[in-house]
């Protein structure tokens, strides 16, 4: 393996109960770099995510976080390791204020953003801190379950469906802020469903279907492999 | 003497301030109660007997080891806590992901299992524990006599119901144990030790149960059975005001305690059922309880 590679994995099998989800996922992603994975609903991406921190019931196969291997491990170990997780349903938890959100996940390592740095880059969670966690807004609560995994030190980020049912001017808000994590090194995985969103800022795309890995597009052959896409995607 | 509706202020008094006193024993045990269902998503049946264990383990560590109440007080609850970690390791943790009910029949055996060794080494008769020197004379108040002890009892619970109140719904430890609550899994995957967590909780509300027991050796009768003569009152104290809830499990504790003793003094044939029918009452206006949030 590479001194780049930040994250392999390699023939991953994920199951929900008896249910079969992945069939044998690969990929990698270096450090520093935004991949997305892109597919249809039910195509296994937010699985991908999931098995990655240790989410889905069963898994097999390889998952390498920085040079380790973790598919047996429990989440909380790989959390440590540096790996923050945006879920897709936000995970906005109503039992505890938008600042004690924020502050939940423990310190992972050094170099996560300050608050005051993540107040600047959000000041509408600043405003709103002493508010239950849910009563805040669609578009809040999306930034703050991004907010939450920025402050840990996690280099890696597991971003799910962040743009999903988000007001336009939200979403382009939130382009900004993943290219300025990029700005500063984050290793980025990004499961969406808006090529819009993620096409500009990835390095790489993935098309995942049926539990698999379909295509491997860069950023340069995007205009050549638009069929690709539009045949994957529908786009 | 005075009289209010025909009864002495005197006596009145004394109701409320026994009233108080079981008020602070519901309150501490379905605290931990409630701390252990939000927590294991478990019906602790065993609650009441590790009581009884707090009682009858400061009866015997003053009757084969000299130690007194004093330093049982602090003791008794960390040994009782720590058998809890044990079991709760070796046994529970093997049932979260089942149905409620598995958690329930397990620490009701447990229960059963603890009030028989006990009842086979000690009897049904009841040992008997002399309240602390320090105490033992009453405090003139002017207008009443009050047993030094029973205000002790109602004092110390209040600190110890305020401060776990204040640890959980103000700190960071709080935020994270309420997180876990919550949604356990996401808890774990932000980098947080849910299981240990877990265990950890178990053994804190065991602890308060024992705590109380250990409060209640020199006021109660110590005996195998006191638990679950407890126990079932405690029960209704958690469903009144609502499964989960922290600060409910303390208000309904103390306030259905103050009831019961005013029951006794106003209408003693309902003192013993007063509980039940104030429960049948809140389960048919409010089914989640006074302070329980409705499951979405």
């Amino acid at each position: 393996m590479s001194a780049a590679e930040y994250l392999r994995v390699s023939g991953l099998h994920a199951f929900y109960g008896e249910s079969h989800i992945l069939h044998g996922v690969d990929f990698t992603v270096n450090r520093g770099e935004c991949v997305s994975l892109l597919g249809r609903n039910g195509a296994g991406r937010t699985t991908t995510l999931k098995a990655i921190i240790g989410l889905v019931g069963k898994r097999s196969g390889s998952v390498m976080v920085n040079g380790r291997e973790v598919v047996d491990w429990a989440s909380h170990k790989i959390a440590r390791l540096g790996v923050g997780y945006c879920p897709e349903e936000r995970g906005i938890y109503a039992s505890l204020t938008a600042e004690e959100n924020l502050l939940l996940p423990p310190q992972v390592a050094s170099g996560g953003m300050s608050l005051e740095e993540i107040y600047q880059m959000f000041p509408n969670l600043q405003e709103r801190r002493a508010s239950q966690g849910t009563r805040l807004s669609g578009g809040e609560q999306q930034m703050l379950a991004l907010a939450r995994v920025l402050r840990t030190g996690a280099r890696l980020l597991l971003l799910d469906e962040i743009s999903e049912g988000l007001a336009p001017v939200i979403v382009q808000k939130l382009g900004e802020v993943v290219r300025q994590l990029k700005e500063k090194g984050f290793t980025i995985v990004l499961v969406e469903q808006n090529f819009r969103f993620a096409a500009p800022l990835a390095d790489r795309l993935y098309v995942i279907e049926h539990g698999r890995v379909a295509a491997e597009i860069r950023q340069a052959e995007l205009r050549q492999k638009q069929d690709v896409l539009h045949q994957y995607l529908g786009i | 003497m005075t009289e209010i509706f025909g009864v002495s202020t005197q006596a009145l008094l004394g109701q409320l301030v026994l009233g108080l006193v079981n008020g602070s024993f519901y309150a501490l045990l379905s605290l931990g109660l409630a701390v252990i269902f939000g927590m294991l998503n478990i019906i602790n049946f065993a609650h009441g007997a590790f009581y009884m264990i707090g009682a009858v383990m400061t009866w015997m560590a003053l009757n084969y080891f000299g130690i007194s109440y004093w330093w049982s007080l602090a003791l008794v609850p960390l040994v009782v806590g720590v058998v809890a970690v044990v079991i709760e390791r070796a046994l529970l943790q093997w049932l979260y992901k089942l149905d409620p009910l598995y958690g329930l029949l397990l620490t009701f055996g447990l229960a059963l299992i603890f009030e028989g060794v006990f009842r086979n080494a000690y009897g049904v008769s009841g040992l008997p524990y002399s309240i602390p020197e320090q105490f033992s004379e009453p405090l003139n108040l002017g207008f009443m006599l009050l047993p030094k002890y029973r205000a002790w009892v109602i004092l110390v619970s209040l600190v110890v119901c305020f401060a776990t109140w204040f640890l959980i719904e103000k700190t960071r430890l709080g935020a994270t144990l309420r997180a876990a609550t919550e949604n356990a899994k996401l808890t774990q995957a932000f980098g947080i030790n849910v299981p240990l967590l877990v265990m950890l909780t178990y053994g804190f509300g065991i602890a308060l149960a024992a705590f109380a027991g250990v409060l209640a050796a020199p006021t109660k009768q110590i005996s195998p059975l006191m638990g679950s003569n407890l126990i079932i009152g405690v029960f209704a104290v958690v469903v009144i005001g609502g499964m989960g809830s922290i600060l409910g499990a303390i208000v309904t504790g103390l306030a259905l305690g103050v009831i019961e003793g005013l029951t006794r003094v106003f209408y003693p044939e309902a003192s013993a059922t007063v509980v039940f029918i104030i429960m049948a009452l809140v389960l048919l206006v409010r089914p989640a309880g006074l302070f329980g949030k409705r499951e979405s």
